[in-house]
């Protein structure tokens, strides 16, 4: 709970490794106190390797390990087929692969990491890329294997990601980059030394010079233009000729028009002598339109933004072979996706189910919150069909599987159109809107002015044609939307919203409905101090006990419970917990401090208490040495602000709510939302698809924001969908754009921000205009010189980058975002 | 004055080595990551002594294999 940890700096211990809040000092090492034995653990193995330094680099760097798999959960990846898929090499003496880790946050995750070498041997090189969160390891198969190579990873905290979405995933975006890196360096390279050669004539030099240079200069900036227009240039090539394919006229496509143009009217200067050619331009040109695109590429690349169903399916599960008498061997790990019907299968606490299946073990606790919404764990009897993607709650059970996972009613949903379909194939942007006319009309004004010329003076003609279309080139226009969306981006990555790429930001702007998620989305999961009351009476000395019990159980309402106490009391004492039990879904007991504490349901701890009408908080009774003390009434939880951000966006925008939970907060929602806003509760995955779907049908531009897998049906299908999440490097199913939870109440702001956005760039459209007419009635008179040119084309393109970046971060310190 | 053929030549050779370098330096992955060596460089290796030879090696892997 780092909001604790930051309030109570003096009174709390705190874990020399993780910086959790420490129950009590009971658990220690070298005259430094830890929170558990995981972190202790750690502490230990990088004592004895002398690897103290991690802690001096930076304050409790490590990461909590109280949450940690089971022993044999990494078991899967002796598996063959399974090693192939994680490793990027393997030799006899050498295994390449590269992992990604959520949890690496500072420079001594850093260190620690790429000093793995010393920890364990046989582990050649480890090299961390901070920004996307990925530890590469060399290591020699002979010494170790992969899974002791994970394995420890996980020991130390540093548990890496490892889902079918990120086997089969390879890394295209690198490469993309590392391309268009290469293009700009060329660009760059023949801009620079193209200027050189064109200085003399820049200065007016050339008259005094003798004509041998001169034409040789020309013909060296030809050379170097060369690899300019069909290496740095060919990806507009490429995209005009692709949109044209599909009818479509692109931006692109009159920016090939003006670099044709460029192109081949300064080859005719140069070889007919007649010239020096506009390759400064040329060169300069290419080099801003692709700066552009490399601002514009910036994305958040240590965020996945395209999960689906997949991600959050293991890799592997526990078969069951029943071979009989071998008890050792009687399991298996393999691939989910070797799954037949018929298999048996374990599933353990707080794994996910793979696959439709029915229960054999007696008795299950399925957790339908990734499906459905609803945040109660359902009891399931032997012989119960259990949908995938419930969450197995309380101890080890044993199902038969009923169908294939591709089979399985979460993939069905996936399979679903919504997900198939590329967003931004129908979507007509700004630009391309405008680049249709555009070209029409600079086709018209060089053809006019190609046969006025023609007429009166054809020696001028062609000049005046070509002159046209170079002018009239769309740099600055087409530099417009990569540097406003660029730095949209920017602003809205500090303030923790991500977005997937910079299409969005047009597509926000053009939202006119929203569609809310409930729980997860606008009530909060986690253990928030706030709606919790006790009715009853508690001492102090039952209210420790309470404290005590409830820090040992990780069921979320004991959290809350918990949270709730030990801030007003001191849990530093060493109390004595024993005969500790956990049923799960109904309550815990133990005998605490000698006294025996029993916390649950109405029914466990002996109430008469038939659960009535309000749904809306959940109840745990307490009863110590049977004795019936009273409940904790502990109610959902709103984010921050959220009737704020309500009242911001009514008016603005027509909203309504989808709930997998059931209507119990119905009248308070109808209070915050405006009349006549659609609430829908108990609504399935299937459902929320089909409702944003209906109203897309009615010409909405749909907004979703969810947070659930149960809602990444509806996510894929709206317009823009938002993801929310507590932790952005966690869960977050596939969306547009990740909304950090924390900043819930920016969302009214980022969406307004983002019709700023597009009206700086409709202003920086006029200002490219501006330069295009006037560099026109210098070509249409047939008087556009070379230098003219250099001077014109690189003055429109920086001005506006400028006017773009300028504006959006003034607007955006204006609106007070960071 | 016809020296200056030569001179073009020789600045064109050596701006194409420059350009060669940067593209070597991009292919070579040197641009994916730019801020962990910001952090890397800071790091000072005290605990070299017991396995002198073992970390050398990894060093040098390190420059080679990057």
């Amino acid at each position: 709970m780092p909001s604790l940890a930051e309030k109570d700096v003096d009174t709390e211990l705190h874990c020399t490794h993780c910086s959790d809040v420490c129950d009590d000092d009971s658990i220690r090492a070298d005259d430094t106190v830890f929170c558990c034995l995981g972190c202790k653990t750690v502490y230990q193995i990088l004592h004895e390797n002398g690897l103290d330094a991690y802690y001096r680099l930076e304050d409790q760097p490590g990461v909590s390990l109280k949450h940690n798999k089971g022993k044999d959960y990494y078991a899967f990846i002796d598996k063959e087929d399974i090693q192939r898929k994680i490793l990027n090499y393997l030799g006899d003496d050498l295994a390449k692969l590269r992992l990604f880790i959520p949890s690496i946050h500072c420079s001594s995750c850093i260190w620690l990491l790429e000093n793995l070498y010393k920890l364990k041997n046989g582990i050649n090189l480890s090299i961390v890329n901070f920004p996307r969160k990925e530890l590469s390891i060399d290591y020699d198969p002979r010494a170790i294997t992969l899974r002791e190579v994970v394995e420890m990873l996980a020991s130390l905290g540093y548990e890496p990601e490892i889902t079918l979405e990120t086997t089969e995933n390879k890394n295209q975006v690198s490469k993309h980059q590392r391309n268009l890196l290469i293009k700009i360096g060329v660009a760059g390279f023949a801009f620079g030394n193209i200027m050189l050669f064109s200085f003399p004539e820049y200065v007016g030099l050339d008259r005094l010079v003798e004509p041998q240079f001169s034409r040789f200069f020309s013909f060296v900036s030809m050379v170097f233009s060369l690899p300019v227009i069909f290496f740095s240039a060919s990806d507009y090539f490429k995209s005009a000729w692709s949109g044209l394919k599909q009818r479509l006229i692109s931006i692109d496509v009159p920016i090939v028009i003006g670099v044709v143009a460029l192109f081949t009217r300064s080859v005719y200067e140069v070889a007919m002598a007649y010239g020096t050619g506009y390759f400064d331009s040329l060169a300069g040109l290419i080099f801003f339109l692709l700066l552009g695109k490399w601002f514009q590429g910036k994305t958040y690349e240590s965020l996945l933004f395209d999960r689906n169903y997949k991600s959050y399916f293991p890799v592997a599960v526990t078969k069951l072979l029943h071979n009989g008498k071998d008890k050792d061997n009687d399991r298996e790990s393999i691939p989910i996706n070797e799954l037949v019907p018929g298999d048996r299968i374990l599933i353990r606490n707080a794994e996910l189910i793979p696959a439709d299946a029915v229960l054999i073990s007696e008795e299950a606790w399925v957790d339908n919150s990734f499906v459905t919404g609803e945040s109660r764990a359902v009891r399931k009897c032997s012989g119960d069909y259990i949908y995938a993607g419930g969450k197995q709650a309380g101890p080890v059970i044993e199902l038969e599987v009923a169908r294939e996972v591709s089979q399985s009613y979460l993939t069905q949903l996936w399979n679903k159109d919504a997900f198939k379909k590329s967003h931004t194939s129908n979507q007509k942007d700004l630009i391309n809107k405008i680049s249709k006319y555009f070209t029409a009309v600079v086709l018209l004004i060089a053809f006019g002015a190609g046969t006025f010329w023609l007429i009166s003076d054809p020696s001028k003609a062609l000049n005046a044609f070509t002159a046209v279309l170079i002018v009239a080139c769309p740099c600055a226009l087409a530099l417009a939307t990569p540097f406003a969306v660029g730095s949209t981006l920017r602003v809205f990555g500090r303030n923790g919203f991500y977005l997937k790429n910079g299409d969005v930001v047009e597509l926000l702007a053009n939202v006119d409905e929203i569609v809310f998620d409930k729980t997860g989305t606008i009530t909060m999961q986690s253990q928030d101090r706030n709606g919790i009351t006790f009715t009853g009476e508690l001492n102090e000395k039952d209210k420790q006990r309470i404290a005590d019990l409830t820090t040992n159980s990780s069921h979320p309402l004991s959290r809350i419970i918990a949270g709730s106490l030990t801030s007003n009391f001191s849990t530093g004492r060493n109390r004595s917990i024993s005969d500790y039990t956990e049923v799960k879904g109904k309550g815990i007991s133990a005998k605490v401090d000698g006294a025996g504490v029993m916390l649950g349901s109405a029914e466990f701890t002996g109430y008469n208490y038939v659960n009535g009408a309000d749904h809306r908080t959940s109840r745990v009774f307490v009863t110590i040495d049977n004795e019936k003390k009273g409940f904790f009434s502990i109610t959902n939880t709103y984010r921050e602000n959220f009737e704020r951000v309500i009242i911001k966006l009514r008016g603005a925008y027509k909203m309504s709510v989808l709930s997998g939970d059931n209507s119990a907060e119905r009248s308070f929602l109808e209070n915050v939302f405006p009349e006549n806003t659609e609430l829908y509760f108990e609504q399935t995955a299937y459902d929320k698809l089909g409702f944003v779907k209906k109203r897309q049908d009615t010409g909405s531009n749909v907004l979703m924001i969810g947070d659930g897998l149960n809602d990444s049906g509806a996510l894929a299908q709206a317009d823009v969908g938002i993801a929310v999440a507590d932790n952005v490097n966690n869960f977050t199913p596939a969306s547009d754009a990740i909304l950090s939870g924390s900043n819930f109440s920016l969302f009214p702001a980022i969406l307004s921000f983002s019709k700023t956005t597009v009206k700086v760039i409709i202003y920086s459209f006029v200002l490219s205009f501006i330069y295009n007419i006037a560099g026109l009635g210098f070509a249409i008179s047939g008087n556009l010189t070379p230098v003219f040119a250099a001077i014109l084309m690189p003055l429109s393109s920086i001005s506006v980058v400028v006017f773009t970046t300028g504006a959006i971060n003034l607007m955006a310190s204006k609106v007070g975002f960071r | 004055m016809s020296v200056i053929f030569i001179l073009i030549l020789i600045s064109a050779v050596i701006a194409s080595t420059f350009l060669i370098a940067f593209i070597w330096s991009v292919k070579s992955g040197q641009y994916d990551d730019t801020y962990s060596p910001s952090v890397r460089i800071l790091f000072d290796d005290k605990v070299k002594k017991e396995n002198k030879e073992d970390s050398g090696k990894t060093k040098y892997n390190n420059r080679k294999k990057v």
